[in-house]
């Protein structure tokens, strides 16, 4: 069981994490988007969207950190295993608090603006329970598991940490999950699935954060030659040319 | 220099009577989909008036175009730290309200409803919640001045003269704007664009949107001061006009001119000096500003600018189109069509000629002769509001170029008249506004009787890059990612696919004008196959029927 859950399970996400990208890349450029609702509505969203993606950058840069930089680093710069904690949640507590007020604002205004919530889909749906779950259990680790420190302590650098660095090394070593906190084995297991959800959802737009503004000229000028093959003319009717319709509310 | 060429658009407004067609056909070809209730790539307001959307003119509330700032050229909205910074949220976007809530009604009702003592009523819902509404705006809700008490007084183009034309305005003047895209020399959508997603195409200066590419930032709508780039809330894309570029290519007329009743568009090339783009859109004072684009346009006759025109690769019948091209005729040779909102400094492609109906209205309402060129040239004088609001339009308030176009006009109703009741031409009235009689003359020709073919001078993309045209589609192979044109055949396989446009333009032209079949030109591609909508019924062309194996024929 414990294979199947920390090494057969994260390995399936991860490939369908990577394979299903370059899948959607390839055949779905159209639908690559963050599906904005802002034209419906914007007053809930300007305060609510920033604060949830600042928020999940901070929380993922303090991922990052946590999850790659082996303890031995941060020893050998000085640091002790406390000091590095107390600086983690110095930075971790108020970007999950911003991702997590965020959130909320962001499902309420979702479920509670007509538009908004007859542009959402299954797909979106699931996706959010999916990321609000990983998102409270996260959180839920970090204030009841290490600031109150429930359950005894828990120092997810010898854990949890070393087990995520070990799947990358292809040398995956399931026995240090299996000893984890439950908070901390359901947070990583449904990240993972999240991760084999990703390249299906809005999520992708993570990866066109455009990043390539800061240096490109403003304008962009084209040659028409330069997609060739890509015409509109006799192919079949494409996405975005579908009639209004109205479904009566 | 850098020659580039550029499809540009006039659009005469005396002759506009508002009745929407552009608006209306464009909708049907482009936007009559999911997702682009709310989007008119064409509209046509009503001056003064707020406009689509809601005074979309308010750039202190807006934040689109360009403006100086310390000597340089910026967006208004704000460069590319704080376009990233406010990625998440964009704050000066338009939300759907600023439009208005699309809607349609529930027909179904007229059918469904029981026996009853009244009638049945189809009653409006919103498209975008599905709930009944109370329809309280559209696009065109201050059409004709309507409601001009509450709304035409706060169109933002009325600043500064507002005193005069409370009082006033209703009994001078009203005439229509129709508005596209403006295909501007310097976009600032595209410059807004985080993803690079909008381009302007260097064959023609056309402005798209690439759809693979758009991410749904939305900040070419605020980055536009024109606004009219779209969000397309069911796929999450930008659209705009995309001057129909499918027609273009092949040298028909865009769907807003060829429909127009009133005959008022114009399509052209005018060559311009890309090197000289940023320097014109940076000079200081705004009014300077319709000059400096002036400045830009290179001018087709030069032999210098035609030599450096052929090392650039435009085609020689390019360049020989933009020497014919009424467009280049309006705006450089009799200086009668002026950019709207050059202030904005996008260095707009679509320009206006000014009306000249408000002035001659007063001048016949007051029972003066309003084709007396005296009469005429003292009423613009005289009027100073209808003057001051166009120049607000179309100079940045500079009222001079207004002035000139508008004694331009007059002028040349008066030289007709002399013309048309045969007396003898005066040429001082020309002469009065700095024009010859023969030019004058020209000048009413293109105006008021020109055909079809001198209204619209688009040369068709060329053969030779044919193959890219996305018109053709010519590339579009059965396994789109097997490596091409496999093993496969079907329709669309040979060496002479035939595009639509072309196949019912050219070809229709070609069978009406051929005395036989046989006068059509030898690697006609219908030959092998017959369309049965272009057949003219006369004798048996090949392929009408299948091949009779055992017959031989």
């Amino acid at each position: 069981m414990s294979t199947f859950l920390w090494v057969i399970v994260p390995y399936v996400c991860l490939a369908v994490f990577v394979v299903g990208h370059v899948w959607r890349y390839r055949y779905d450029k159209f639908g690559w988007t963050t599906r904005s609702s802002q034209l419906y509505e914007s007053r809930l969203l300007r305060i609510g969207s920033p604060m949830f993606h600042l928020g999940m950058l901070g929380v993922v840069a303090g991922h990052v950190v946590g999850l790659v930089v082996p303890q031995v680093w941060t020893n050998a710069l000085g640091l002790s295993p406390h000091a590095y904690h107390v600086i983690a949640l110095a930075g971790g507590i108020p970007a999950g608090l911003a991702a997590v007020v965020g959130l909320v604002i962001l499902v309420y205004r979702r479920r509670m603006t007509g538009p908004v919530f007859r542009a959402t889909t299954v797909n979106d749906k699931v996706m959010y329970a999916v990321l609000g779950t990983v998102v409270v259990l996260g959180m839920w680790n970090t204030v009841a598991g290490s600031l109150l420190q429930f359950g005894g302590e828990y120092n997810y650098r010898e854990g949890v940490s070393v087990w995520f660095r070990s799947i990358f090394a292809l040398q995956p070593e399931p026995a240090l999950m299996a000893s984890a906190p439950l908070g901390f084995r359901l947070h990583a297991l449904l990240a993972f699935l999240l991760f084999a959800m990703w390249p299906f959802t809005r999520l992708v737009h993570v990866f066109s954060a455009p990043l390539g503004y800061l240096t490109r000229p403003y304008l962009v000028y084209r040659s028409k030659d330069a997609r060739p093959g890509r015409g509109t003319g006799s192919r079949a009717p494409q996405r975005g040319w579908d009639k209004p319709e109205l479904t009566r509310k | 220099m850098r020659v580039m060429a550029q499809m540009a658009m006039v659009m005469n407004l005396d002759k506009c009577i508002g009745c929407h067609t552009c608006s209306v056909t464009c909708k049907q070809a482009w936007t009559n989909r999911a997702g682009t209730e709310y989007v008119w790539f064409n509209n046509v307001e009503t001056r003064p008036g707020l406009g689509y959307p809601r005074g979309y003119e308010d750039q202190d509330e807006w934040q689109g175009g360009w403006v100086m700032r310390k000597g340089r050229l910026r967006l208004r909205a704000g460069g590319r730290l704080k376009k990233l910074a406010t990625i998440f949220s964009n704050p000066k976007m338009p939300s759907i309200q600023d439009y208005y809530e699309p809607w349609t009604y529930d027909y179904e009702t007229l059918l469904n409803a029981p026996a009853q003592k009244t009638f049945p009523v189809a009653r409006p819902h919103s498209l975008i919640s599905g709930k009944p509404i109370n329809i309280s705006w559209s696009a065109n809700w201050d059409d004709d001045l309507g409601g001009s008490r509450e709304h035409a007084v706060k169109d933002p183009m009325l600043k500064g003269i507002e005193d005069k034309v409370r009082m006033e305005f209703e009994k001078t003047f009203m005439f229509y704007l129709p508005r596209i895209c403006e295909h501007c020399l310097n976009p600032s959508c595209a410059a807004s664009c985080p993803s690079g997603a909008i381009y302007k195409r260097e064959e023609d200066g056309i402005v798209l949107v690439d759809q693979d590419r758009c991410r749904g930032w939305r900040m070419c709508i605020t980055g536009c001061p024109y606004k009219k780039v779209y969000f397309n809330h069911r796929t999450g894309k930008a659209e705009k006009c995309t001057f129909c570029y499918p027609r273009i290519e092949v040298g028909i007329p865009t769907v807003c001119s060829e429909t127009c009743v009133g005959r008022l568009r114009y399509i052209g090339l005018v060559l311009y000096d890309a090197d000289k783009v940023l320097e014109a859109a940076t000079v200081e004072d705004d009014h300077d500003l319709y000059e400096a684009q002036l400045g830009v346009f290179l001018d087709p006759e030069d032999p210098e600018v035609r030599r450096e025109a052929e090392a650039a690769g435009i085609p020689a019948d390019w360049v020989e189109a933009a020497r014919r091209s009424p467009v280049k005729k309006l705006i450089l040779d009799y200086k009668v069509a002026l950019p709207l909102h050059p202030e904005y400094r996008t260095m707009p492609m679509v320009w206006y000629i000014p009306p000249l109906s408000p002035v001659v209205d007063v001048v016949k309402d007051t029972g003066h002769d309003a084709e007396d060129v005296d009469n005429l040239f003292g009423a613009i004088d005289t009027l100073r509001i209808p003057v001051e609001y166009l120049a607000n339009l179309f100079t940045a308030g500079d009222v001079a170029p207004v002035d000139g176009v508008l004694r331009k006009l007059a002028a040349m109703r008066s030289y007709m008249r002399d013309i048309n009741l045969g007396r003898d031409p005066r040429d001082e009235i020309p002469a009065a506004v700095g024009m010859e009689g023969e030019a004058m003359y020209e000048m009413f020709r293109l105006l008021a009787l020109a055909k079809y073919s001198e209204r619209y001078v688009i040369p068709p993309a060329h053969a030779e890059q044919a193959h890219a045209l996305e018109e053709l589609a010519t590339e579009c192979s059965v396994s789109e990612y097997g490596g091409g044109q496999g093993e496969v055949f079907g329709e669309g396989s040979g060496a002479a696919p035939t595009p639509v446009a072309v196949e019912n333009f050219r070809v229709l032209q070609q069978t009406q004008s051929a005395d036989s079949l046989e006068q059509l030109p030898g690697d006609n591609p219908l030959r092998g196959r017959v369309n049965l909508l272009t057949w003219d019924g006369r004798g048996m062309p090949d392929g009408l029927f299948p091949v009779d194996e055992e017959a031989g024929r």
